[in-house]
């Protein structure tokens, strides 16, 4: 039977996790699969902490990942990433993060990516730290296409059973169309990482 | 254009919010009437009608989905409060409408007033009344409120939506059943079900040309006694026919997966997001256990319940927060099966949301399978502890500048903020809570800020000063009775109404104070300086607070008043145009 396969967004409310989101479940859907995702609202998109789970396959029931469920988890922000580790696992958990830091406010010291970094690895069996927000901002000057990025290079390097046609075609479907042009562009970068 | 995805043509599947699916539902009915108060988790439902009303003012003949709503007949508003809100759609709904209603939790609260004599009098136009719950509170203060209670306090049919899929036949049917028993329906939804996305089919959205007429029917609409009584036993004999034509007999309440078992007779009895932890659970165990469904909470199939439970030796119910389902199966059980074991909250939290590995364990227990999840031990040794990144109020927003005025008033006239009392309510200024801030020492419901500020007052005979805040959004919703209340009764708090020009938080929508109404036409402008005069307060100030020297001395001014004082800080959200 195929197996479902389990992504979580995590990263802090402003950095267009839910886009994200949505891209990949229209992608998903133009493969022909069965789609769930998750999402919050409100006050927690007020720079807090954002989460947001997308599980697709054959037959998908819940649309929460479960502990230790997650194949992918895209951080959008370096400290969030530790957070994921609640959906980690040793056997299936591939880490891809943007290697980003944003303060936490009240915080007395940040958490450097290093440390970070060892930490995932006890829950995962890849992490890979890419430095998405310097690049798209120095590529592309916006650094809100780091997540669009960083969906490129895991589709590129197959760390997605999308393809990079499918989930061009759902960006189509999603970004208002003022932004398209930007947002393939920041998809693209992957290529030639 | 994904927002209008709701008015793709029939026939294609689109992935929907469980929320933009309810309006699907609606607008398969051939919804006429549509009136909210936004609040989270529920807030797209009304945002999409808001949209979907919006859209023949946008040029272009681009968008999506517009030519399929030229003759929608819909009308859409953003009401002041629930309550009103419900009131309005009723008033439509007797005048033979279709009508749907949408609020999260906490509104139905304020709505029940109206809410309890309306399903006595049912309706004549389908009424369907949306509420999404939200346990886990991940955007709700207040409480955990499971509003199943009110399909009891009511009687109001309720129906439970596990999918976006399910959001939209169940608005369907609700219509049906409604129109069918001249009753009002609720679906109620969850943060994790209207929140949740997935694969919707869509049908043919209705457009309907007929005319609303209210015919006179005081028999109907007069709730007097001894009357009143009289509708108590129709609504009993409507609950009734629901019960044995609905619940018991159609599609609604399947069980799922083969009656074969593992030889332990065990099942387990779901409803809504519930049900689909469950289903994953039981596919990962690789576990062969019947599973009832129950979609009609209210009234529930007590045959089939019976029926399913007869010969088991073990149940386990999986629902979130209060044990209704749980109970009401305690009680069937008792008749059909006296020796039953069952299981629900002993094996599941009682607070906070159930989560797929929750639901996993239970079941694992009650079938005793092994479990192990892997990283279960390693989760709790963590070495690093991040800490929790609180939401901030945004970049430029105008309440930094309220808070760091009265802040700096308090120090020029030599008082601390301990001096202070700091009333809170519900909107973005509940961020005045945390950290910078620190300026929040109560909170409850919208509206109950400036009451409970009076009450502090009088108790306190004068002694402590208080700072009472309120949204422009909040003072339309419930502010106005309690400042009345204050006025009149000779009390006297400062009162800021923190006046962004947008109902913010739950996603910037309008409010009697903007000019322009949920159908995005020219309204009259209700401005809250002549309501708050006309409410008798003499110690009244409109000022932008980016005047902060002005700002700050008005505070330091008020503060010292014998009488209410209040001031209206008038500076727009960052995000309004």
């Amino acid at each position: 039977m195929e197996k479902d396969f389990n992504i979580i967004i995590s990263g802090v409310g402003g950095q267009g996790i839910i886009t994200l989101t949505r891209i990949l479940a229209e992608a998903a859907l133009i493969e022909g699969k069965d789609i769930k995702t998750s999402e919050l609202h409100g006050l927690s998109q007020r720079g807090g902490s954002v989460e947001t789970h997308i599980r697709f396959g054959k037959e998908v029931y819940s649309p929460l990942v479960r502990q230790a469920g997650a194949d992918l988890v895209i951080s959008l922000e370096a400290q969030e990433a530790l957070k994921s580790c609640y959906y980690g696992s040793r056997k299936r958990t591939v880490f891809l993060v943007n290697d980003f830091i944003k303060p936490i406010f009240g915080a007395k010291n940040t958490l450097p990516s290093k440390q970070i970094q060892k930490e995932l690895e006890k829950f995962s069996k890849r992490v890979l730290f890419i430095p998405a927000s310097q690049i798209v901002k120095e590529k592309l000057g916006k650094e809100v296409l780091a997540g669009v990025s960083l969906l490129g290079y895991a589709a590129f390097k197959k760390l997605i059973p999308l393809t990079p046609t499918s989930i061009l075609k759902a960006i189509r479907k999603v970004v208002p169309e003022k932004y398209l042009q930007i947002n393939k562009k920041a998809f693209n970068l992957a290529k030639r990482i | 254009m994904s927002s209008i995805k709701v008015l793709a043509k029939k026939g294609t599947k689109e992935i929907l919010l469980g929320n933009e699916a309810v309006v699907r539902g609606a607008l398969e009915s051939g919804v006429q009437f549509v009136s909210t108060y936004p609040g989270t988790p529920a807030s797209e439902i009304g945002n999409t009608f808001w949209k979907i009303s919006n859209l023949s003012k946008e040029p272009g003949s681009r968008v999506t989905g517009k030519s399929q709503i030229s003759n929608l007949n819909l009308y859409f508003e953003f009401s002041t409060n629930e309550k009103v809100a419900l009131e309005a759609g009723a008033g439509a709904s007797f005048s033979g409408l279709r009508t749907l209603v949408a609020m999260k939790h906490f509104g139905l609260n304020v709505a029940s007033d109206f809410l309890m004599p309306l399903v006595y009098s049912g309706v004549r136009g389908g009424l369907v009344i949306v509420v999404a719950d939200d346990p886990g509170c991940s955007s709700s203060a207040q409480s955990e409120q499971d509003s199943r209670a009110y399909s009891y306090l009511a009687h109001i049919p309720t129906l439970t939506p596990a999918t976006p899929q399910e959001c939209k036949d169940f608005v369907k049917l609700a219509f049906e059943i409604s129109e069918k028993y001249k009753i009002p329906v609720m679906i109620r939804t969850t943060t994790r079900v209207a929140l949740q996305t997935g694969p919707v089919k869509l049908g043919k959205i209705l457009q309907r040309e007929k005319k609303g007429k209210f015919v006179k029917d005081p028999h109907q609409f007069v709730t007097m006694p001894p009357r009143v009584l009289e509708m108590k036993k129709e609504l009993f004999e409507k609950i009734r026919k629901i019960k044995n034509e609905i619940s018991e007999k159609s599609s609604l309440n399947k069980v799922y997966r083969d009656r074969v078992s593992d030889g332990f007779k065990i099942g387990v009895v779901s409803s809504g997001i519930s049900f689909l932890y469950v289903m994953e659970a039981l596919r990962e165990l690789n576990l062969n256990v019947p599973v009832l469904k129950l979609e009609s909470f209210y009234p529930l199939p007590e045959k089939k319940i019976k029926n399913f439970i007869k010969n088991l030796k073990k149940v386990l119910i999986v629902e979130e927060l209060e044990p209704y389902i749980e109970r009401e199966v305690t009680r069937f059980a008792k008749v059909a099966n006296p020796k039953l074991q069952i299981f629900g909250r002993n094996l599941l939290p009682e607070i906070g949301e159930l989560k797929p590995e929750i639901v996993l364990r239970a079941i694992a227990k009650i079938t005793n399978r092994k479990l192990k999840i892997e990283n279960s031990i390693k989760i709790k040794n963590l070495k690093l502890k991040i800490p929790r990144r609180t939401p901030q109020l945004c970049p430029g927003c105008p309440y930094w500048l309220v808070f760091s005025g009265i802040k700096t008033a308090l120090k020029e006239m030599n008082l601390s903020e301990k001096d202070v009392v700091f009333g809170g309510e519900i909107g973005c200024y509940m961020l005045a809570g945390v950290a910078p801030h620190f300026l929040q020492d109560y909170l409850y419901c919208m509206g109950s800020d400036v009451g409970i500020a009076h009450g502090i007052k009088k108790a306190t005979k004068n002694k402590q000063k208080i700072i009472a805040f309120v949204g422009d959004s909040s003072f339309f919703h419930a502010g106005i009775p309690a400042l009345i209340n204050a006025v009149h009764n000779k009390s006297n708090p400062l009162i800021i109404i923190l006046d962004n020009g947008t109902t913010a938080m739950t996603g910037h929508q309008p409010h009697p104070g903007i000019s322009r109404t949920g159908m995005g036409e020219e309204g009259p402008k209700i401005k809250i300086e002549e309501v708050v005069r006309a409410c008798g307060v003499k110690n009244l100030k409109v000022i932008d607070q980016g005047n902060q020297k002005e700002f700050i001395n008005k505070i330091k001014e008020f503060l010292q008043k014998k009488e209410v004082s209040v001031i209206i800080a008038q500076r727009p959200c960052v995000f309004v145009k």
